[in-house]
């Protein structure tokens, strides 16, 4: 066991992982000699060399485009876009080609990969530099959406990522780089995609979140506990698509309240097919209707505003106590 | 302190063999061989039979929106042709005679125009990636496979085919510049067809040609006769024994000419003179080679029966073809199919089951999808 950051844990786990497959490489804007910008895959160009780390042009279509090639011939890209605000200028690569290849060819190829891309706000950043976009590739038949919330769940689900047959868009929060280290496994420690996990078991209510906010709600059920009585359960998603449906009905079937927190903003976005997969399997049980605590239906604003649109500890609180009290 | 020339002129070749007059330059006349040359004439032929046979059929309603390639057999065949089976072709969406050529069985071809994912499949160990329809979006993989073969060692190349209208997307652009940085084994062939769609290619681009363009990402770049074979093949076993050689990439820009429509959807009249259309009808890459061949004594009159026997046949094959299940559409998106759309598919088959148990018939077909340029309001201002 050791005590690793967020970042040291990715680290590990692309570290492990191409030691144990060739096939894997590293591309992306500085992912090489420099480490990447938050240092996630520093000293693997130094071990593994410029044809696995590949430090690329500056092109977002062709970064991606070329990982799509490498995946179709055979390797195992792991493709880093700088920051997801930037993810556009490759959207198509991701859904025209990476999504679809398995089908589009019939099984004959197909396009093991993972997109890498730090996300969320927090970090008092430029435009662009903050913004949540898990719910456009949740919403793309053919991709994995993974997000963890920790230096543990990180590694574990990078792990299963580099492992899986399709292609996974994995979102690193930038405020969890360097927020809190955690005891990490000496063994390679896997986590299954499509797995939701109870972090702490409750009643009366379910928390419901992923990435960062995980932090928030987990704070909000210290709180609730010491001034209201109240210990309510909390989920962490860990991948957004496929969701665990069967996770989510279950916790709220036994709760009977859910609120849901995510930075992305709330119309159309991952909470309402959270809400209506628990409507869906959970209907006779809730006691209140359920709630979405989220960013507001605007670009995200400068960071002199960026506090006053992410969830935090109050507003998920209000949220709560509102829950309880209907 | 002076300006300084630190570039000289970036010198571009037009290559032409023999001309539309048949013409021919024998000092850059291929050394072919008769039974290579009769392989050309007959891959050209079979693509041109397919291209009419298909148009029919489109007509009748027996396939969708397709693209024509009339008067570019050359261009895809005489660069097709220098490609080894362990080699890899990329295509867009207007190479069927050069997909013919890499062994696509004809119904493969129907069937993919007749809306069936079963018609993208590749053989088993073909290394052709299955049509792209997104514009220059393709490039980019093409490069990636290069790194690959580049990765592993490996002794083979990649060719990727475009249009002229390709060359204006950033996909053309951030391809070809990681082609040159990486330095791989990739050829860029460039089907100049004048048209895309309804924009000529003075409109597309203000460089004198797109071969040049090349010059831009550090590797050489030829313009050739796109309508004559031999030019077109001599410039494309260049660029593959660059490339199979570890010398990088080329951009091949074959001159040529879309002869029918973009696609079956649209009206090239509405656009583009008679004239112009007539005036290239005199260059088609076909007549001249036939006529070339024919000075040689080695035109055999059976190529065009024998070339529509083989689609007759093929054309059998795609009609024998089961109906659609609708089910498929679940197989192939995921490795393993997730509980959601799991339960999708179970929804799919229990209706499936209770219309057949109640004697109904079967869902119809979805439509093929439409491409690019499809005015699919035309039904409506007619």
């Amino acid at each position: 066991m050791a005590k690793l950051n967020m970042v040291k844990a990715l680290n590990l786990a692309l570290l492990e992982e191409m030691e144990r497959d060739p096939d894997i490489v590293i591309i992306g804007e500085d992912v090489g000699v420099d480490g990447g910008v938050f240092r996630v895959t520093e000293g693997l160009h130094r071990h593994f060399g410029g044809r696995r780390v590949i430090d690329s042009p500056l092109a977002e279509a062709a970064i991606i485009g070329a990982s799509v090639g490498m995946a179709l011939y055979g390797l195992k890209p792991v493709s880093e876009i700088q920051f997801s605000g930037f993810a556009f200028q490759c959207f198509h690569q991701i859904e025209n080609h990476a999504a679809r290849y398995r089908q589009r060819s019939q099984g004959r190829f197909h396009c093991p990969m993972v997109l890498r891309m730090p996300y969320g706000g927090g970090v008092r950043a430029l435009e662009h530099h903050s913004e949540s976009e898990e719910q456009f590739y949740a919403h793309i038949p053919g991709l994995k959406m993974v997000i963890p919330s920790g230096p543990r769940t990180a590694r574990a689900l990078l792990v299963a990522s580099l492992r899986d047959p399709d292609p996974v868009v994995f979102f690193e929060h930038k405020a969890l780089y360097h927020a809190s280290k955690e005891e990490v496994p000496d063994e390679t420690e896997m986590m299954p995609i499509g797995r939701a996990q109870v972090v702490q078991e409750g009643s009366g209510l379910t928390l419901i979140a992923y990435g960062a906010m995980l932090r928030v709600a987990l704070e909000v059920a210290e709180t609730l506990q010491a001034e209201d009585g109240v210990g309510p359960e909390v989920l962490d998603l860990l991948t957004i698509s496929p969701l665990d449906r069967e996770a989510l009905t279950a916790s709220v079937a036994k709760t009977g309240r859910a609120v849901i927190v995510h930075e992305a903003p709330q119309s159309f976005g991952p909470g309402a097919e959270i809400a209506t997969s628990i409507m869906e399997g959970a209907f006779l049980q809730l006691q209140a209707p359920i709630r979405r605590v989220t960013a507001y239906d605007v670009p995200f604003p400068g960071f002199a505003r960026e506090k006053a649109n992410v969830p935090d500890v109050a507003r998920v609180l209000d949220a709560a106590r509102e829950t309880l009290a209907y | 302190m002076p300006r300084t020339l630190i570039e000289p002129q970036f010198p571009i070749e037009r290559l032409s063999i023999l001309d539309s007059d048949g013409n021919l330059d024998a000092a850059l006349e291929p050394k072919l061989s008769p039974e290579d040359l009769k392989r050309l004439y007959r891959a050209m032929v079979l693509g041109r039979r397919l291209d009419e046979r298909m148009l029919r059929l489109q007509r009748q309603g027996r396939i969708g929106t397709f693209a024509p390639i009339k008067g570019q057999e050359a261009s895809q065949i005489g660069t097709a042709f220098t490609l080894e089976a362990r080699d890899w072709m990329v295509p867009s969406f207007r190479e069927t005679a050069a997909m013919l050529w890499r062994g696509w069985p004809i119904e493969s071809i129907l069937a993919f125009y007749a809306g069936r994912l079963e018609g993208g499949r590749p053989g088993p160990t073909q290394r052709d990636l299955p049509v792209t329809i997104p514009v220059g979006t393709q490039l980019p993989h093409a490069v990636g496979i290069a790194y690959g073969i580049q990765y592993r060692e490996e002794d083979a190349v990649v060719m990727v085919y475009f249009g002229d209208g390709a060359t204006s997307e950033g996909d053309f652009h951030e391809a070809a510049n990681f082609a040159g940085v990486w330095h791989g084994p990739v050829v860029f062939v460039c089907q100049n067809n004048q048209w895309a769609i309804s924009v000529p290619l003075k409109k597309q681009t203000n460089s004198r040609t797109i071969a040049q363009k090349a010059s831009a990402y550090g590797f050489p770049g030829i313009q050739v006769d796109g309508n004559d074979v031999l030019a077109v093949y001599v410039a494309s076993r260049e660029a593959v024994d660059r490339a199979r050689a570890g010398d990088g990439p080329t951009l091949i820009e074959c001159v040529t000419y879309r002869l029918a429509m973009h696609t079956t959807a649209d009206d090239p009249t509405k656009y583009r003179a008679e004239e112009e259309v007539k005036a290239w009808e005199q260059k088609d890459p076909l007549t001249r080679f036939r006529a070339y061949l024919e000075r040689k004594g080695l035109l055999d009159a059976s190529v065009e029966d024998a070339a529509d026997e083989e689609i007759a046949h093929g054309v059998e094959r795609f009609e024998a073809l089961p109906a659609a299940d609708p089910l498929g559409m679940f197989d192939h998106a995921y490795a393993e199919l997730p509980a959601h759309a799991a339960a999708q598919r179970a929804e799919v088959a229990a209706r499936l089951q209770a219309s057949r148990g109640t004697g109904g018939v079967d869902p119809p077909e979805p439509p093929s999808p439409p491409m690019r340029g499809q005015r699919t309001t035309s039904r409506w201002t007619a």
